[in-house]
């Protein structure tokens, strides 16, 4: 027995000879603010304070926590006026975005306060150097908690379009009540383990299944490719349903599930899976595309001759003959490698039989996808699924694809029991989807004048053992390639091609970031061949209203590139020159310049959005929220618009969801179409519910609208209305308003001519770097972002999405490359810290969009399209060395500059 | 299954006394190598054993309990020719790691990129094996063999690290090098133990290098070099390190080990010359 006083509590527990803290305070003292991310004490997510000092809960054992004292957030929070304070400052400046790291952040600067009362930028990096985040690129959490220090207070109001307003979830996001995909199971579910694949490719056979589950007391039963009543097959494109829920006779990537245990909860700490009776017999595999596409290459898929996923294209006026006439042309081969997800929050999740039905709760980006996979699965009808989603502790594209969901439903309806599943760290790193890696070869021409004079784009993405998303990348990327240009001469071809590796799949931008390397590299290298200014040559070829992309299509408004690179002129021209006046011989400061554009939404097919609100007899007005708040502000932002539109306060109304029970489908939170398209139909529902209500007494759109029980106060300038509530329906709405929007695109041609989006957004960001001549290590020291996103809807939250896009793009140039079997942890795999990310300073712009809310656009996969190649480019700005395969580590910057000065 | 909490060096050697136990120290290296579903060996913990607390001065010198954290380090007081081993404590993983992992546990361990190894082998430093056999000492030159290999037998706990008393004089610096500011693993370390005179000629020099190598090492020819050159030119280039032989892997290849390796070598010097 071990008995410990936990947030001011005597607590006897019993555990298991080397039991993790963290599991005991999260399962058997039903302290689940104590999150799990890595177990290893990589990501620090799981700090608590035991005797005051702040430790890794995954790092402890429990025998060892007799007769501390242990404090973790919530009790904190309840009992530490430092901590209080600290969560209203983390609240009021945006510094939990999905919040699964915020316990962590939390507790280490509390720890923090009680030593140093007023910590420096440089005292709380120190100390919070030991918790990752994903989501916020960590400046607001350096604000709030040097604002705790000194006591200054930020002036955050509720309120519509326009306002910063704080998440309207931020409170149990940092009082450590928020639920997580690992947070709601009752404490006794059963517990799957997933059975996966030690090889990239392998056959397999069983052995005798039954007599193992028999000899293995708990087990209660084993799961495989034959428990699956429908069909063994998922994915997330119709044409394109490739992944097995469990391999049949052969695994095509290491990582990939074979079967599956569930397990009594109490037994599975001692369990011994080693002994699960597999057999494995390796086969060839290719992991690159070189060795895919060779001849006698293994097949992925029979039908799929080469390996060859599919391509996409993309053809307008004569490449050829314009690099031909151009006065300058330029060409390079740019690479790049897997990159990780890496939110902190492994996939997880809970799923119970209730009345017949299955009802799964778990993190995702995509409820209603989910259910639609799952009725093929389950064979089941989507009436028979309900797809609670819990908070979800990031995703950036990765929780969009079945994960847990299928494990989950496959063990509940087969057990008929409530059944739990965490994946390990190393589980979520093998089995998710990754970016693809890509290996491009692009030319680009100019005249004299500087003019772009034929673009020839040819790239190869290893998409892995099977599609996901895979064909997205390949279509997405030929219409992006071009950068915000008028490109009047451009060919653009993308093919996606299968390896033994996990599967690559959707990471915020869909290939474009990569392109983008490509593109905006050898921008600077035109420049420069011609003599004139890098940011010049931009302004010069940047699209503007009324012009044609690659694409043959021109919007009439909001294209707003020019306005965000001259935004960036006045740093542009004083960066420079410090940068001149700060170099030495050993240290050698750059400014590097790079722009990106993305189209909001699915590329030329259907991505409608369904927002329902409805007024209770009551008053109490119901907004139904499904579009998933993945850690971006979904829920804040589509609350803001809905309300606005209503012409109510945010805090007059309540939100339910999502639940694929009790809310329309919201589409997928996928390619930065939450604020628009969900956006645009939250506006749509707001404004029917006014018009219907101001109907009744013919009242003007001037209107202001106040809900009571008694009903809806109508107020005019010269009268006053009272609206009794209608009967109220059988969900007892007594008005009620269901608006449905879908983009207006068109489809392309076979030469990728056609419209696309009805939108995009636009981007610029300047940087300065400090690359360490002799080690090549390089120091970003600041940026300054340029981001037109036609209307901010919540400028507290842009900047959060802008700050967490340029930290993921910093990690893509520098530091992150994911190698199957070597770089299966957060310690092998390198995610920026609190110390990594310079100050970044935010430049709003304003384009309206025709379509859009309010004239909003999308901003969430367009901030990380930019920093990777204005990283890669101030690096030759500072040492003439041009990098072209990133993550750019020392070795290869060091590499690189020696090249150039040797000659 | 069992878990011993040891109070004292005699319970804990009782408890391995059979040979297939496991010693947990701080745990930050037991716990991420655990393999789920694999079977758990009985476990002694050896973090509250009272003869393995602190860090203290003796007549012989310093002895730093085996059960000693990094923060217990950085929070001693101790001569400047201890400043580079504080310098690499305050760089192991983070405050939440340096609040429990012991000095002892990074030795045993034995990773080529130990944080705590370069310094205490440019403090000269022993080490004290303890078992229900009996009490040995060992050069901790001698005590790590290879790769997450050292010369403790199963028994053994490593109950205190010793590092004779340095010349007053002594001053010293760490260099490490990775690819980002916290929680990272060095690509490579240089820890340096310097003498110099009131001219900036050096008198003495210990120096070791950290992950260019099976096991971090000292470099004795390099050391007698440098006696009798200006501090603040010495230049070091990567032939001199050649015998090193480093590995290519995902954090730098073997060239670049050594380019970096001489390179923090030089500037080690520097800022020793330079304080």
């Amino acid at each position: 027995m071990t008995s410990f006083v936990l947030n001011g509590h005597q607590v006897s527990t019993n555990p298991i000879p080397g039991e993790r803290l963290s599991d005991t305070l999260r399962n058997d003292l039903d302290q689940r603010d104590v999150k799990i991310g890595c177990n290893a004490g990589d990501c620090g997510a799981c700090t608590v304070l035991v005797d005051g000092a702040p430790v890794c809960a995954c790092l402890m054992p429990t025998q060892r926590a007799e007769g501390t004292q242990v404090e973790t957030l919530t009790g904190l929070h309840e009992k530490d006026t430092a901590t209080k304070a600290l969560a209203m400052q983390f609240k009021n400046h945006g510094a939990a975005q999905c919040g699964v790291c915020t316990p962590g952040m939390i507790v280490a600067a509390t720890a923090l306060l009680r030593e140093n009362p007023t910590p420096t930028t440089g005292d709380v990096q120190d100390a919070l150097g030991g918790v990752l985040c994903r989501c916020t690129g960590y400046r607001a959490i350096i604000d709030a908690v040097v604002a705790t220090g000194a006591n200054t207070t930020l002036d955050r109001k509720i309120g519509g379009v326009g306002a910063d307003m704080p998440h309207v979830d931020g409170q149990e996001k940092v009082n450590g009540t928020q639920q997580f995909g690992d947070d709601v199971a009752p404490v006794d579910a059963l517990v799957i383990e997933v059975i996966r694949s030690p090889y990239p490719h392998a056959a397999f056979t069983f052995g005798d299944l039954e007599t193992y589950a028999a000899q293995n007391p708990g087990i209660v039963t084993v799961l495989t490719a034959d428990d699956v009543p429908g069909l063994n097959r998922f994915g997330v494109i119709p044409a394109f349903v490739d992944q097995p829920v469990f391999a049949e006779k052969a695994a095509r990537f290491r990582g990939e599930a074979v079967a599956a245990i569930v397990v009594d909860a109490k037994a599975i700490q001692s369990l011994d899976l080693t002994g699960f009776p597999v057999i494995w017999t390796p086969q060839p595999d290719v992991q690159d595309v070189a060795n895919a596409i060779a001849q006698n290459a293994p097949l992925l898929h029979t039908h799929r001759p080469g390996n060859l996923m599919c391509g996409g294209f993309v053809l307008c006026g004569d490449p050829t003959a314009a690099l031909k006439s151009a006065d300058f042309t330029v060409s390079g081969r740019f690479t790049s490698g897997f990159v990780e997800h890496a939110y902190i929050e492994p996939e997880a999740g809970f799923a119970e039989v209730v009345d017949g039905r299955v009802e799964v709760h778990a993190c995702t980006q995509a409820p209603v996808m989910d259910r639609e996979a799952l009725e093929e699965i389950l064979a089941m009808s989507a009436d028979q699924i309900r797809i609670v989603p819990t908070a979800v502790g990031g995703g950036f594209g990765a929780k969009l694809d079945l994960s847990v969901q299928p494990f989950l439903a496959l063990a509940a309806l087969k057990t008929g029991k409530p059944v739990r599943i965490a994946y390990s760290r190393t589980e979520s790193m093998q089995s998710t989807t990754k970016r693809h890696p890509s290996d491009i070869s692009l030319q680009i021409g100019a005249t004299k004048d500087g003019r772009i004079s034929g673009f020839n784009f040819a790239g190869a993405f290893n998409t892995g053992a099977y599609a996901s998303w895979g064909p997205t990348v390949a279509n997405r990327v030929p219409v992006h390639a071009s950068g915000p240009y008028k490109i009047s001469d451009y060919r653009a071809q993308a093919d996606g091609i299968h390896t033994h590796c996990p599967p690559s799949g959707a990471f915020r931008g869909f290939g474009v970031p990569q392109a983008a390397i490509a593109q905006e590299s050898l921008f600077d290298e035109l420049a420069d061949k011609l003599g004139m200014d890098r940011l010049e040559f931009r302004l010069i070829n940047a699209l503007e209203n009324d012009t044609a992309t690659v694409c043959g299509q021109s919007f009439s408004q909001g294209v707003g590139i020019k306005a965000c690179l001259q935004a960036l002129k006045p740093a542009w021209d004083d960066e420079r020159k410090k940068a001149k006046t700060q170099s030495t011989p050993e240290t050698k400061f750059g400014v590097g310049l790079a722009a990106g554009w993305y189209g909001c939404g699915n590329t030329s097919l259907a991505n409608p959005s369904t927002i329902k609100s409805g007024v209770k007899a009551d008053g109490k007005v119901v907004l139904h929220q499904g579009a998933m708040d993945i850690g971006q502000g979904a829920n804040t932002v589509i609350t803001q618009i809905f309300t606005t539109a209503l012409g109510v306060s945010p805090d007059e109304i309540s939100i339910v969801g999502p639940d694929t029970d009790v809310t329309p489908d919201a589409g997928k939170t996928s390619a930065s179409r939450q604020t628009y398209v969900s956006g645009k139909a939250a506006e749509l529902s707001g404004k029917a519910l006014r018009a219907m209500i101001l109907a009744k007494v013919n009242a003007s759109d001037t209107a202001t609208l106040t809900f009571t029980s008694s009903g809806v106060h109508v107020a005019e300038t010269e009268a006053e209305h009272l609206v009794p509530y209608p009967t109220a329906d059988a969900e007892g709405y007594t008005f009620r308003a269901e608006e449905t929007y879908d983009p207006p695109t068109k489809p392309l041609n076979s030469n990728g001519q056609g419209e696309p989006y009805a939108q995009f957004g636009y981007a610029a960001h300047l940087v300065v770097v400090a690359v360490d001549m002799a080690l090549g290590t390089v120091k970003p020291i600041k940026f300054v972002a340029a981001h037109d996103v036609g209307r901010a809807i919540n400028p507290m939250l842009v900047e959060g999405q802008v700050a967490g896009g340029i930290a993921q793009g910093l990690g893509m140039a520098l530091m992150e490359e994911y190698i199957p079997g070597r770089t299966e942890n957060l310690h092998d795999y390198l995610i920026p810290t609190i110390g990594d990310i310079p100050p970044i300073e935010t430049l709003i712009i304003e384009e309206p969009d025709a379509h859009g809310p309010y004239g909003a656009k999308g901003l969430g996969e367009h901030v990380l399209i930019p920093t990777a190649p204005a990283i890669l480019n101030a690096i030759k700005d500072a040492t003439g060395a041009r990098i072209t395969r990133v993550p750019a580590t020392p070795a290869r910057v060091k590499a690189a500059i020696d090249k150039v000065q040797n000659g | 299954m069992t878990y011993t909490l040891a109070r004292s060096v005699e319970q804990a050697c009782a408890a391995l006394s059979s040979g297939d136990g496991q010693i947990i120290g701080g745990g930050t290296d037991y716990f991420p190598a655990k393999v789920k579903g694999a079977p758990v060996p009985p476990l002694v913990d050896v973090s509250w054993v009272s003869e393995m607390q602190g860090i203290t001065e003796t007549d012989e010198g310093w002895r730093i309990g085996g059960a000693a954290t990094w923060t217990d380090l950085i929070k001693h007081p101790m001569p400047r020719a201890f400043d580079g081993l504080k310098a690499a404590a305050r760089e192991v993983g983070s405050i939440q790691i340096q609040n429990v992992a012991t000095l002892s546990g990074n030795l045993c361990n034995a990773s080529p990129a130990a944080d705590g190894v370069p310094p205490l082998l440019t403090l000269d430093a022993a080490i004290e094996l303890t078992s229900h056999r009996g009490v040995r000492r060992l050069p901790l030159a001698a005590f790590i063999t290879g790769p997450r290999q050292t010369e403790r037998a199963n028994d053994e706990i490593l109950t205190a690290i010793l590092v004779p008393h340095q010349n007053d004089n002594a001053i010293s610096q760490f260099e490490k090098l990775g690819s980002r500011r916290y929680l990272v693993i060095s690509i490579t370390m240089t820890s340096l133990v310097l003498e110099i005179d009131d001219a900036g000629l050096i008198e003495q020099a210990k120096l070791a290098i950290g992950a260019c190598s099976a096991v971090a090492q000292r470099q004795p020819e390099i050391e007698l070099w440098l006696v009798g050159q200006k501090a603040a030119e010495v230049r070091i280039t990567p032939d001199q390190l050649e015998h090193l032989a480093p590995l290519d892997d995902i954090r730098g290849n073997a060239g670049y080990r050594l380019i970096a390796a001489a390179e923090q070598c030089e500037r080690a010097i520097r800022k020793a010359a330079a304080q």
